[in-house]
């Protein structure tokens, strides 16, 4: 409950930084859409009507107020530079956001139950046959993955499996009428490559993790009651070592949604980051305030939802004495 | 102990060299060691730390620890050398034919599953019986080792349960597959005295009743001579003397199996003092919330040694925290000289910090391990007394002198250090301050038998040289005996009575200070027996 309630203060903290930040950019919404030659007073207008006139404070808690109400305001882009006018093509930010956002999932969904269990096993095996040619080979790998940024790690599939060995496609441009095969194939190589650049860190820590625990004095003692090392590893070592490796999965599931925000720009995926990315270029306030908020709320949920498997999985915080 | 025992040959094992790596080189810790056990019988294995016990304990099993390897020498098991089988054959015998007693039972069961499951799983693997039999059995087994709620005891987690409770499940799960040989490593050596009866009395009387062969390994000559019928003594991996346990007992052959009972004959004189260097009136203290100090009164003399007996959780070491200003206390007030010290550390003067220094239990982790030996002393040196430079040194040299080490220590760093040579330095660093007042908290219990008599003597020398005042924490009586001019105990948080050593430890008792008294391990193997035989009438 308390950590659902600073879970709660922290994603209400983010929404200030968000806002101030944003707040406090040079140039502003009206300027940008009006141009240089601008009169002042049409810039005033289209301010006041933005409301971008009134005092931050005023903003602020006009925002949160709406944000609270599933409301995250109307896009700037896109409206009519007059007043009135019947084309206005402005969309409510909700809208904009949602489909983008399920690309997103979808891709991070499917990188995440890709390269999660693929970690797991990986990590595992290689704390059960520590020091062999094949743990030093797996670490080794994993250390070039993780230290590799994900542009580049984007362009070598490209090179390899696109340009080299035309396998998949290097724009992964989905639509609504995609069918599921379609959707898998298309984001191939975008999947691919979220998938190794957060597993090397999460391989890393499942092994590390299992290894600390290895060296417990129950290790020894099951090994003395003559369990196998599988038994060893997966029945006294693995429920132990649940709270770290769970840690270290929400911290790169995070990673993986932030990390989407280059890989879909690279691969042209019609997904959040892409979005986010498109609408700070254009000074397009609520659209970014939105996309922040929610990769804040994301990062706080994962975190709150690792902590609550670490409670789960540990005895002494289940049962009390 | 039973005495018509059929003399079969159960373990034999020849000529064990094992060797350890640590350090990045390779260190010998047995160096051919023989020993042989027949079945039903019990062979303690006792020693110092570094001794070796615990590696011919687990080799017993054709185990070593990671780092360890058997150089030579062969283990027959029932005609079997475990030194020749592989990890996959040795799996078959371990847990099920020979089982193992660990130290820490706290430690060494598996945090994350249930009792019962831990107690019946190896003899699951046997897939002899179905679970469910295992678990009545299971039950039994906790029954005879008098475990409380025998019957739901099981589906505890480890943290659920006390440690005594603990060691005694372990033995349960040591018994469940009815082995032919167990291993104890050190099971009561966690426990308070009071603890350790019930638990020595429950293992003894499992052992019997199956007829198992058992290795005992321990440092204390007191509990092995209850549990075994023969002891060996180990010293620097090698064999001092074996004989039967009553032979052993009242006529040691070896001049250092003699020097292990010394510490136990060490007896001071009692003095006191109506001169009260310290007071402490209707102290109350907590933790947080959790009250662990109920209207404690303590007067310690000046120049004399107050000893606090009492097992863990009694509020010993917490007393000790609330004088030196640790944790401030709720209520109640500390004379110290005649005048009153405040509650909080740092509302104290820098006159009054030093006047009262503390010794801890772990030398290893009560030194910075990357200062030498003359930072360590330097410091309290420079910092109370203002002393630099050439002086600074001569000081230095001096105390080490007065804690018989001498000026080849001064570059050491703690690591280089034995563990006696350490809490020495650990003296020298209480003494730097030139104190009126030392805390002395179980600064002996982590020592082995003759480095304690060492420390004992020295820390009774250095009251006679400087007339300064101890208050000894432990929960050892042999210690107690040694040392104090007065003794107070203390149970729950509570001082059950203080007074003189000779009217504490003579009769009448008070009915918790009669319950320690009487738990404490006496050199006669028939303390036990007589003991339960008495608390039973």
């Amino acid at each position: 409950m308390l950590r659902l309630s600073l879970g709660l203060v922290t994603v209400f903290a983010f929404s200030v930084i968000i806002f101030s930040t944003f707040s406090f950019l040079p140039g502003d919404f009206a300027t940008e859409i009006l141009g240089q030659s601008a009169t002042k007073s049409a810039v005033k207008a289209l301010r006041a009507e933005l409301g971008l006139d009134k005092p931050p404070l005023t903003r602020y808690f006009d925002w949160l107020g709406n944000v609270f109400q599933g409301d995250f305001g109307s896009s700037f882009s896109g409206r009519s530079k007059v007043q009135g006018d019947q084309g206005d093509r402005s969309r409510e930010v909700v809208g904009l956001i949602v489909p983008r956002l399920k690309n997103t999932l979808f891709l991070t969904g499917v990188a995440a139950m890709l390269a999660i269990p693929l970690s797991l096993i990986l990590g595992i095996s290689a704390a059960l046959y520590r020091n062999s040619y094949y743990d030093r080979s797996a670490t080794g790998v994993s250390l070039v993955t993780v230290s590799s940024p994900e542009f580049f790690t984007a362009y070598i599939f490209i090179l390899l499996l696109a340009t080299l060995f035309p396998v998949f496609p290097t724009i992964s441009n989905v639509d609504e009428a995609s069918t599921l095969a379609e959707r898998f194939y298309r984001t191939a190589l975008p999947v691919f490559t979220l998938t190794l650049i957060t597993m090397g860190h999460m391989m890393r820590m499942t092994r590390s993790a299992i290894i600390n625990i290895l060296s417990s004095e129950y290790i020894e003692m099951a090994k003395l009651s003559g369990a196998s090392r599988y038994e060893v590893i997966v029945k006294h070592a693995l429920p132990n070592a649940w709270a770290p490796i769970s840690q270290v999965i929400a911290i790169n599931l995070a990673y993986m949604l932030i990390g989407s925000v280059v890989v879909e720009y690279v691969f042209n995926y019609q997904g959040i980051g892409r979005l986010m990315v498109g609408s700070v270029y254009n000074r397009d306030l609520p659209v970014v305030q939105a996309c922040a908020l929610i990769f804040a709320s994301t990062y706080v949920i994962l975190n709150l939802i690792a902590d609550l498997i670490g409670i789960i999985s540990n005895p002494r915080l289940l049962y009390p004495k | 102990m039973t005495l018509n025992k059929s003399k079969q040959l159960l373990l034999e094992m020849k000529n064990i060299h094992i060797d350890g790596f640590s350090d990045e080189r390779w260190h010998k810790i047995l160096k051919g060691v023989d020993l042989t056990l027949h079945r039903g019988e019990i062979l303690g294995l006792i020693g110092e730390s570094g001794a070796g016990k615990s590696t011919m304990g687990k080799a017993a099993m054709g185990y070593t620890q990671p780092g360890c390897k058997i150089i030579k020498g062969e283990i027959n098991f029932n005609g079997i050398d475990l030194a020749k089988l592989t990890e996959f054959e040795k799996r078959k015998i371990w847990g099920t034919k020979i089982s193992y007693v660990a130290q820490s039972a706290a430690a060494s069961f598996n945090p994350a599953h249930r009792l019962m499951d831990q107690t019946i799983s190896a003899a699951n693997r046997l897939k002899i019986n179905p679970t469910d039999v295992l678990k009545k059995d299971a039950v039994q087994l906790y029954e005879s080792l008098q475990l409380p709620d025998a019957e739901n005891i099981g589906d505890r987690y480890p943290h659920q349960v006390s440690g005594g409770q603990l060691q005694r499940i372990m033995t349960a799960m040591a018994m469940s597959p009815r082995p032919e040989l167990i291993i104890f490593d050190e099971p009561t050596t966690a426990l308070d005295v009071t603890t350790q009866v019930e638990v020595l009395s429950a293992m003894r009387s499992i052992v019997d009743k199956f007829n198992t062969a058992a290795i005992y390994i321990t440092h204390d000559l007191a509990v092995v001579a209850q549990m075994a019928d023969r002891i060996k003594v180990l010293r620097y991996g090698e064999e001092v003397e074996e004989a039967e346990t009553r032979d052993m007992l009242s006529n040691p052959k070896e001049e250092y199996t003699k020097s292990l009972w010394s510490v136990r004959s060490l007896i001071k004189p009692e003095e006191t003092n109506e001169d009260y260097m310290l007071s402490i009136k209707n102290i109350d203290a907590a933790y947080g919330s959790s009250k662990v100090l109920h209207n404690v009164s303590i007067d310690i003399p000046k120049g004399k040694t107050v000893a606090i007996v009492g097992e863990s959780g009694s509020g010993k070491s917490t007393t000790a925290r609330v004088i030196t200003g640790l944790l401030p206390q709720l209520k109640g007030e500390i004379i110290f000289d005649g005048k009153k010290l405040s509650p909080k550390l740092e509302q104290r003067s820098k006159e009054e910090l030093r006047r009262i220094q503390i010794i801890f239990q772990m030398p290893d982790t009560a030194m910075n391990p990357r200062q030498t030996v003359d930072e360590i002393i330097g410091r309290p040196i420079e910092f109370y007394q203002g002393i630099k430079g050439k002086e600074r040194e001569a000081k230095v040299i001096e105390l080490l002198k007065m804690i018989e080490l001498d000026e080849t220590f001064l570059d050491r760093l703690p690591s280089e250090l034995s563990g006696g040579q350490k809490q020495r330095i650990c003296i020298a660093r209480a003494l730097a301050a030139n104190p009126d007042l030392i805390i002395c908290d179980e600064v002996t219990s982590a020592l082995d038998q003759i480095v304690q008599e060492g420390i004992l003597k020295l820390l009774q020398k250095l009251q006679k040289e400087l007339g300064v005042t101890y208050i000894f924490i432990t929960h050892d009586i042999a210690t107690v005996k040694a040392i104090s001019d007065e003794i107070v105990v203390m149970y729950q948080g509570e001082v059950v009575e203080q007074g003189l050593k000779s009217k504490i430890l003579n009769p009448p008792y008070p009915d918790y200070t009669e319950l320690l008294l009487s738990s404490v391990p006496e050199m006669d193997p028939d303390w036990l027996t007589n003991l339960l035989n008495k608390r039973s009438s």
